[in-house]
C-alpha cells in the first residue's frame, strides 16, 4: 500500500502545480476524463514495468529541472523547404514569428483559439485517441498532457496539403516547462506532410494525435532539439482507415532525456504504417523509443526501423511491440532496432515483442548490438579513406536504414545534413 | 618499387611467427607472382603490407620507392600508392558503391595536395572504367559489394584499382571464387593497367592465372619465406609436379 500511496502522493503533487487551462464545453469534459484517467493510473514511478530502463522521475517530478540553452552554430533544420512554419516558444504560440495560418487544403486552429467554443471536430479525436492508447498500458504522461495541454494545433487536412505544416519549437527560458497537445485529422484521400523540430523548452511534455482516414497519407518528420540538458517525453497516437499510410521519422541528437511514444492501431484493412528513429548520442544522453502498434485488419504493412549511435556513456532503449489480433490475417509486420556502440562505456536496453492472435502471418523482429565493423573500417582504409573519415561514412550507413524511411528527397537530404554535421563536430 | 627485407612478423594475439624472413624485391614496371601452399604465408605478406591490424613486425623492413611503409596508417600506405585487391571483398551495407569510391578517390587526392575530382568528372571516368570491366550502372549504386557475386566482387576490386591508379598493386588470391570468363575479365582489366611506372605482385595458388597476367618473376612460398625464385616456368613446374619437390629441395637445402 505504501507504495501505492506514494505514487498517488506524487501525482497530486505534480497535479496541484498545473493550473487547467480554461474552455468551452467540449475541451472541458475531455480534460476533465483525462484527469481522472491521470488520477485512476498515477504518474509513472521507476518500478513501473514500462518504465524499467527510464527513469521518470525528472519527467514527473512538480518543477521542471533547469536546462541550459544551447548555441546552435548551423541554422535550423528544414530551412531549405518551402513550409507553413508555426512557432512556439518554450510552449507559448508566437503569432509573429509564424506563418498566416491559411493554407489550400488544411484547416489550421490554436488549441487555445478553438478551446472557447461550445462544439469542435476535435471533440472526437482530442484526448479520443490517447484514451485508446491506454490499454493495454497505462500512458499516465500522455493522460496528464491531454488535461493540462496549454497550446497546440488542431489541424483538419481535407485534400492535398499545399506544403508541408512545419512546427519549430523554440527553447528560451531554462526552465520552462512545455505542454502542447496537437490533433491531426486526414480526411478521405487527404495528404499532409507535417515538419517538427526544435528543442521546445526544458522539459517538453508532447501529444500527436493522428486521424487518418481511408485512403489518406500521413508523413510525419521531425528533428528534436539539440540542446544537451532539455527533456521530453512524447507521444504520437495514430489510427489508421483502409488503405492509409502513415510514415513518421525522428531524428534525436543530444538532449539528457527523451522517451518518444508511438501507439498505432492499423483499423481498416490494406493500410501502412511505418516509423523510424536515428539517434546519436553523446555522454549525458538517454533515449528511449517505445513502440505499440496493433494490428486490427486484413492485410496490413508495419514497419518499425529504430537505430542508435552511442558514445560516452549514452544510453539507447527500445521498447518495441506488434501485437496481431484475431482475424488480422496476411499481417506483415517488420521491426528492427539496432545500436551502434563506438566505445565501451555505452548502453543499448532492447525489448522487442510480438504478440501474436492470427495464424497466417508474416512477422519479424530483430535487434542488435556492435561496435564498428573492423573489417570494412580497414578495407575503407586501404582505399585511402583516412580513419575518422571511414568511421563516419560507416555510421551514416549503419543509420541509412532508418533515414531511408523519409520518402521526400529533399527532407532527407536535411536530416542527413544534421548526422554529418554532428560527425564532424564529435572529435575522434 | 617494393623492397622488402628480411621480414619476421607474427599474429599479435598469439606468439606465432608467419613470416620468417621474406626478402623481395619489386622493380618498376614488373609482375612478379608468388605461388605457394596454403598457410605459407601468402596473404599475410599482403595484410602486412597494407596495414591490417593483428600483426606484429618482429624483424625487417619494408619500403615503397624508399620510404619506410610500415609505420604508415593503411591510408598513408594507399596515398603513397600501395593498393591490395582483396581476396574477400567486404561488404559495407549502406554505403554506394560509387560513392565509396568517389570518397576513396579524393581521399586520396587531397593526401597528395590534389584537388579533389568534380562530381562530373568523377562520372564520366567511372563510367569509362565500369563499361571495360562490364560492370553496369547498378552495380555501382548498390551498396559497396552487398550482393555481388563473387566475380563481381572480384571486378568491383579491379574496379577500384583502375580509378585509384596505385604505382605497387597487390591481387591477392584475385583468381579465387572466379569462373573462366570472369577470370578474363578481370586479367584484361589488370592488363590494361601495366605499364611501366606500375608493379605487380600476383598472390594465387594456381598457375592458370598467370597464363592471363604474364609474370615477370616467379616466388615460391612456403612456411614464411620464399624457397624459391625463377621466370614464369617455375610457375608451370608447379603446376605440373605440385610443392612436393619443391619443398623437399628447400627442406634439405
Amino acid at each position: 500500500m505504501a507504495k501505492a500511496e506514494l505514487k498517488q502522493d506524487a501525482t497530486e503533487a505534480r497535479i496541484a502545480a498545473l493550473d487547467m487551462p480554461k474552455g468551452g464545453k467540449w475541451i472541458a469534459a475531455t480534460r476533465a476524463e483525462a484527469l481522472a484517467r491521470l488520477r485512476a493510473m498515477g504518474l509513472p514511478a521507476r518500478r513501473d514495468e514500462y518504465w524499467r530502463y527510464t527513469r521518470p522521475d525528472t519527467l514527473t517530478q512538480a518543477d521542471a529541472p533547469a536546462a541550459a540553452l544551447f548555441d546552435a552554430k548551423e541554422a535550423p533544420v528544414f530551412g531549405s523547404v518551402d513550409r507553413l512554419r508555426i512557432v512556439f516558444v518554450d510552449g507559448v504560440f508566437d503569432a509573429a514569428a509564424s506563418d498566416d495560418l491559411t493554407m489550400s487544403g488544411v484547416e489550421i486552429e490554436r488549441l487555445q483559439t478553438a478551446s472557447g467554443a461550445d462544439i469542435h471536430w476535435a471533440k472526437d479525436l482530442y484526448g479520443v485517441l490517447e484514451a485508446r492508447g491506454q490499454k493495454p498500458v497505462d500512458r499516465p504522461l500522455a493522460a496528464l498532457n491531454s488535461a493540462f495541454a496549454t497550446d497546440g494545433v488542431l489541424i483538419r487536412v481535407t485534400g492535398q496539403a499545399a506544403k508541408p505544416v512545419s512546427l519549430i519549437y523554440t527553447h528560451a527560458s531554462e526552465t520552462s516547462d512545455a505542454i502542447l497537445h496537437h490533433v491531426v485529422k486526414l480526411e478521405k484521400g487527404a495528404e499532409l506532410t507535417l515538419l517538427e523540430n526544435g528543442p521546445a523548452a526544458a522539459r517538453f511534455n508532447k501529444v500527436l494525435e493522428v486521424d487518418v482516414a481511408d485512403g489518406a497519407r500521413f508523413h510525419h518528420i521531425r528533428a528534436q532539439g539539440r540542446d544537451h540538458e532539455r527533456r521530453a517525453a512524447t507521444h504520437v497516437f495514430a489510427r489508421l482507415g483502409t488503405e492509409s499510410q502513415f510514415k513518421s521519422f525522428t531524428l534525436t541528437v543530444n538532449g539528457v532525456l527523451t522517451r518518444n511514444e508511438a501507439v498505432i492501431e492499423l483499423t481498416g484493412d490494406d493500410a501502412v504504417a511505418h516509423i523510424a528513429g536515428a539517434a546519436m548520442g553523446d555522454g549525458a544522453f538517454h533515449h528511449d523509443d517505445t513502440v505499440f502498434i496493433t494490428h486490427d485488419a486484413v492485410n496490413c504493412e508495419s514497419r518499425q526501423v529504430f537505430k542508435k549511435v552511442l558514445r560516452n556513456g549514452a544510453v539507447g532503449v527500445f521498447q518495441g511491440k506488434i501485437l496481431v489480433k484475431e482475424g488480422a490475417q496476411k499481417t506483415d509486420g517488420y521491426q528492427i532496432s539496432q545500436s551502434l556502440l563506438l566505445d565501451g562505456d555505452s548502453q543499448f536496453l532492447a525489448k522487442p515483442e510480438l504478440e501474436i492472435y492470427a495464424d497466417d502471418v508474416a512477422c519479424s523482429h530483430g535487434s542488435t548490438s556492435g561496435a564498428i565493423d573492423m573489417d570494412a573500417l580497414y578495407y575503407l582504409r586501404s582505399r585511402g579513406v583516412p580513419k575518422k573519415e571511414a568511421t563516419d561514412l560507416l555510421v551514416l550507413s549503419f543509420l541509412a536504414e532508418a533515414v531511408d524511411e523519409i520518402e521526400d528527397e529533399g527532407l532527407r537530404e536535411e536530416i542527413v545534413s544534421r548526422l554529418t554535421g554532428w560527425l564532424a563536430r564529435r572529435g575522434n | 618499387m617494393l623492397e622488402i627485407k628480411n621480414l619476421h612478423v607474427k599474429l599479435e594475439a598469439e606468439d606465432k611467427a608467419i613470416l620468417k624472413g621474406v626478402d623481395l624485391t619489386i622493380e618498376p614496371g614488373k609482375v612478379h607472382a608468388i605461388m605457394g601452399p596454403n598457410g605459407s604465408g601468402k596473404s599475410t605478406l599482403s595484410y602486412v603490407l597494407s596495414g591490417r591490424d593483428g600483426y606484429e613486425v618482429t624483424e625487417g623492413e619494408a619500403t615503397l620507392d624508399g620510404v619506410d611503409i610500415l609505420e604508415m596508417e593503411p591510408e598513408e600506405r594507399a596515398a603513397a600508392g600501395l593498393f591490395l585487391a582483396f581476396q574477400y571483398p567486404v561488404e559495407i551495407p549502406g554505403v554506394g558503391n560509387m560513392t565509396f569510391l568517389r570518397t576513396a578517390v579524393n581521399a586520396q587526392r587531397k593526401a597528395r595536395g590534389q584537388d579533389e575530382m568534380s562530381a562530373a568528372e568523377f562520372l564520366k571516368v567511372i563510367r569509362e572504367k565500369a563499361k571495360t570491366l562490364q560492370i553496369d550502372a547498378d552495380m555501382l549504386k548498390r551498396p559497396v559489394n552487398v550482393g555481388f557475386s563473387g566475380g563481381e566482387k572480384k571486378r568491383n576490386e579491379i574496379l577500384q584499382m583502375a580509378m585509384l591508379e596505385p604505382k605497387m598493386c597487390i591481387l591477392d588470391e584475385t583468381d579465387s571464387g572466379l569462373d573462366v570468363d570472369a577470370m578474363k575479365l578481370v586479367s584484361d582489366g589488370v592488363n590494361a593497367l601495366r605499364d611501366a611506372g606500375r608493379s605487380f605482385l600476383v598472390i594465387t595458388h594456381y598457375q592458370r592465372l598467370l597464363d592471363h597476367i604474364k609474370p615477370d618473376v616467379v616466388h615460391i612460398m612456403a612456411d614464411g619465406r620464399i624457397i624459391k625464385t625463377g621466370g614464369p616456368d617455375l610457375a608451370l613446374e608447379v603446376e605440373k609436379n605440385g610443392y612436393a619437390d619443391l619443398l623437399a629441395e628447400a627442406g634439405a637445402a
